[in-house]
């Protein structure tokens, strides 16, 4: 069998590929995109972490992460919608209006 | 064999996830997450979580990226991020910023789970997870419905045009 660590590894350089991805895109919907990466490498060590410590909890956090997540770009969604609506451009460097 | 597939799966999870962040074309950064998020889901099936498979294939690789490919054609009328970067070498600097963040994540959590495998987990059948959610989890899981609701609403509004 595949030890554990090994999915989390994995796990952790999916994460990271997808912290890079938040800062090097401009488009906002790779951007989210790239949120969706993290968040399901974060998926992954919750499984793997379960299944050593041999119980199903992990697997039912998981569950409420996909319902959060799933809320989440509903959310998200909009707003870049609505921003794209108002602006007609669609650049992360462009939204600095609440930057101080 | 279980190594074999175990890290053909990771070879095409990886692939896919620099694939996303890498090319220009956000249509196909989606196209390359739905491969991505399929993958996890064959992952979940080896560590014997069905239920969890089967949900990710649903929920995000079905329902969430329907949403992106829509909401990508919708916004987008052809090429995306054209022209030069005016903060290209800011940019360059999260390469090797993320290089020591995987290297930090490594060795903070991967380190201490080497060793054999422990004793095999139960099964993430959807029976087991269901009882699970209805009992132990059944407050949170009402709070979800509640979050789905106002996450509706929430959109409803975002989206009605004002006149």
């Amino acid at each position: 069998m595949v030890p554990e660590s090994y999915y989390v590894v994995l796990s952790a350089v999916l994460f990271s590929i997808g912290v890079v991805g938040v800062v090097i895109r401009r488009n906002p919907l790779v951007i989210f995109m790239s949120i969706e990466l993290m968040l399901n490498a974060a998926n992954l060590a919750l499984v793997a972490f379960g299944q050593r410590f041999g119980n199903l909890d992990g697997q039912a956090v998981v569950f409420f992460v996909m319902a959060v997540a799933a809320a989440e770009v509903a959310v998200g969604l909009a707003i870049i919608v609505t921003i794209f609506r108002v602006r007609r451009r669609l650049s992360v460097d462009d939204l600095s209006i609440m930057r101080w | 064999m279980a190594h074999v597939a175990f890290f053909a799966i990771a070879a095409i999870a990886v692939a896919s996830a620099l694939g996303l962040i890498l090319r220009p074309n956000a249509i196909h950064g989606a196209l390359f997450l739905v491969v991505n998020l399929g993958s996890v889901a064959a992952l979940y099936l080896t560590l014997g979580a069905e239920f969890l498979a089967a949900a990710q294939v649903i929920v995000y690789a079905g329902a969430i990226m329907v949403l992106f490919v829509f909401a990508i054609m919708v916004l987008i009328p052809g090429k995306e991020e054209t022209g030069p970067d005016p903060r290209r070498g800011a940019r360059l600097v999260a390469v090797p910023v993320g290089a020591l963040l995987l290297l930090l994540l490594v060795i903070a959590v991967g380190g201490r789970w080497s060793g054999p495998r422990g004793p095999a987990g139960p099964s993430g059948s959807a029976g087991a997870v269901g009882r699970l959610l209805f009992t132990n989890y059944l407050f949170p899981f009402e709070l979800t419905s509640v979050l789905l609701l106002a996450a509706m609403v929430g959109v409803l509004l975002l989206a009605r045009r004002r006149a």
